[in-house]
């Protein structure tokens, strides 16, 4: 690789650029560091000035309020809470076992060239933007959702409690689908780098005592990952919890708790993209600014908490799992 | 014959043999499940990846057309028109944002990169924080900051919010790419008497640059196809504008307030702009793999 002085021709005689100091350069990074922290200070500042009338007016009863509605000023953040965890539980549920198990394929079964194939197939599922989800999940996915995921799952409830309800095809299971699909990507990646991580001796261990494949699988890798599993797990939460326009498109924006599957509800995220722009009244905005803040301090220690968790195994969590 | 097998030594090895046998093909048939169930798991996740990827080709090809590229959007009910518009919206959001992030993310990339200090790995850590964060509550920060005070929907407070976004992505990925440059290079540079600006523009930077495309590309395909940040700040238009202090289309909104509405047209306006976000990205994301590849080569 070629480095240093380039251009040859005028190496005799140097540019005529006055060299930046020492001192000032690394003031220079150091103001650059600055400001990059300023921006984040900022950041959480700005939002919480915007949404402190709606904290100030409404107290402790904003997140416990099941009311929300924009005509008589009632702002209560409950239902979209609920409705931010139903969507991650389904997803996860889904995104944990089925991560785990590709995860398994992809770092100790395959063929090693099959194995680099399928794993950048699965973590190009994560550069799909999120609109494009969406939309697939509210004109292709609904449509399906409503003539056969919809009636098997009722079918299996018996058509009441979390099966009741009419089966519309947007609503509460469509968004948990589309949470799994998108969340899918993370899981993967990062278990199966924590995965590849355990020690071959370990692996070689467990055979040589005579294990078979899936006994050094369970007993050996698996336990052996356990806590950046575990972080992979959170920090595929933490997505969840925070994924925004493809919830939108498809889980019908109620603002109300629902207690079946089928049901239209809202997310934390997805009333804010869905009502901010018609958000006329004052108070409405800080409510919506204020669900921000509440989105915003779960995700966060959502992340410190997988982030711990990933490093404890020593690996960093590699650039393309967290995009 | 029977004093043999009455023998108690061989009866009870015969014994141990069985139960050996039993425990290992009963061993054998767990562990066949469990491989031929993570198999199962691989499938499961590359479905929706072909389902996507063909449904928005099959839906959104047919929307492609030279106008489709090259004129705004017509008014309701009028045929023809196409997202031009967006396209220049993109470019230009997306481009204001990389020309905040670029800079500044280089800069905070050397300062993490030349330092251990607490300060640096504190920094290190909220920027990986920073990446986990909704992007719907950086919309938020954006419209706070640049759109309440400005007292309009601009661009320019749409860039600021991707920009966020691709900070993190490109501080992390410059981080590691500099970190890889060898010491010696930077210490030969320096003894011979360059200041150390002149080695991070003339030696460190340059022999990073693979992985510095590599970061960049990422943060590209992750800002370009956000639409959270953008939805109360750039608000979109059915008109081509380039001012970045006003409201401006962009191709990830007009997939979203396209593909809400009950109309046919309008979805197909939605899944041929999907269709060419899709690409975009996806180059982008695979042209980031061969680079990683190619540099992984090289170093070896």
């Amino acid at each position: 690789m070629t480095v240093g002085i380039r251009n040859p021709g005028t190496a005799g005689q140097p540019r005529r650029r006055p060299a930046v100091p020492n001192g000032l350069y690394r003031a220079g990074l150091s103001v650059a560091a600055l400001v990059f922290v300023a921006l984040l200070v900022a950041f959480v500042v700005d939002l919480v000035v915007q949404a402190r009338p709606a904290f100030a007016h409404f107290g402790f009863s904003f997140i416990t309020g099941t009311q929300w509605n924009p005509v008589t000023a009632h702002y209560g953040a409950l239902p979209f809470i609920v409705g931010t965890l139903e969507t991650t539980v389904i997803a996860m549920v889904l995104a944990i076992p089925i991560g785990l198990g590709a995860a398994l394929s992809l770092s100790h079964l395959l063929p090693s060239r099959t194995r680099a194939v399928i794993g950048t197939a699965v973590e190009m599922l994560a550069a799909i933007p999120s609109v494009v989800y969406g939309l697939w999940g509210l004109l292709v996915l609904a449509p399906w959702a409503r003539t056969v995921i919809e009636p098997a799952v009722a079918f299996v409830f018996g058509h009441r409690g979390p099966g009741g309800g009419s089966e519309i095809g947007v609503g509460l299971l469509l968004a948990g689908l589309i949470l799994f699909v998108m969340v899918l990507p993370t899981m993967v990646a990062i278990s199966r780098d924590v995965l590849a991580a355990v020690p071959t001796e370990q692996i070689e261990g467990a055979l040589a005592l005579g294990a078979t494949k899936g006994q050094v699988l369970s007993r050996v890798v698996i336990p052996h990952a356990r806590a950046g599993i575990l972080g992979a797990i959170t920090l595929a939460t933490g997505r969840a919890l925070g994924e925004t326009m493809a919830v939108t498109m498809v889980i019908g924006n109620t603002p109300a708790i629902t207690h079946s599957l089928f049901g239209t509800t809202a997310t934390m995220a997805s009333i804010i993209a869905n009502q901010f722009t018609e958000a006329t009244e004052p108070f409405h905005l800080a409510s919506l600014i204020a669900i921000a803040v509440l989105l915003l301090v779960v995700a966060a220690l959502v992340n410190v908490a997988a982030r711990m968790l990933v490093r404890s195994v020593g690996r960093s969590v590699s650039a393309i799992a967290v995009a | 014959m029977s004093v043999l097998t009455l023998d108690p030594i061989l009866t009870r090895r015969a014994e141990i043999q069985r139960t050996a046998e039993a425990s290992l093909g009963r061993r054998q048939r767990h562990s066949r499940l469990l491989v031929g169930l993570t198999g199962a798991c691989v499938l499961v996740s590359l479905v929706p990846l072909v389902a996507v990827i063909a449904y928005t080709i099959e839906r959104g090809a047919p929307a492609w057309s030279v106008d489709f590229f090259s004129h705004a959007p017509t008014p309701e009910g009028i045929p023809g028109g196409g997202i031009w518009n967006s396209i220049v919206g993109s470019f230009i959001i997306d481009g204001i944002a990389l020309g905040g992030a670029i800079p500044l993310g280089l800069l905070v990339a050397l300062f993490l990169a030349n330092s251990n200090s607490r300060v640096a790995s504190g920094i290190r850590f909220v920027t990986d924080v920073l990446s986990g964060v909704p992007s719907i509550t950086i919309g938020i920060f954006a419209y706070g900051i640049l759109v309440t005070t400005l007292h309009h929907f601009s661009a320019i407070a749409g860039s600021f919010g991707v920009g966020l976004i691709m900070l993190p992505i490109m501080i992390r990925a410059s981080e590691t790419s500099i970190r890889t440059v060898p010491t010696d290079l930077h210490e030969a540079a320096l003894s011979l008497g360059a200041k150390n600006a002149a080695v991070a523009r003339r030696v460190t930077l340059p022999t990073a640059l693979p992985g510095l495309v590599t970061g960049l590309l990422l943060a590209v395909a992750r800002g370009a196809g956000e639409s959270a940040p953008l939805l109360f700040t750039a608000i979109g238009s059915q008109y081509l504008t380039t001012s970045p202090f006003g409201p401006m289309a962009a191709m990830p909104l007009t997939v979203y307030l396209n593909g809400i509405q009950a109309y046919p047209d309008l979805q197909q306006i939605a899944w041929g702009t999907g269709l060419l976000l899709l690409c975009i990205v996806l180059v982008l994301s695979v042209s980031s793999r061969i680079a990683v590849a190619r540099l992984g080569r090289i170093r070896r």
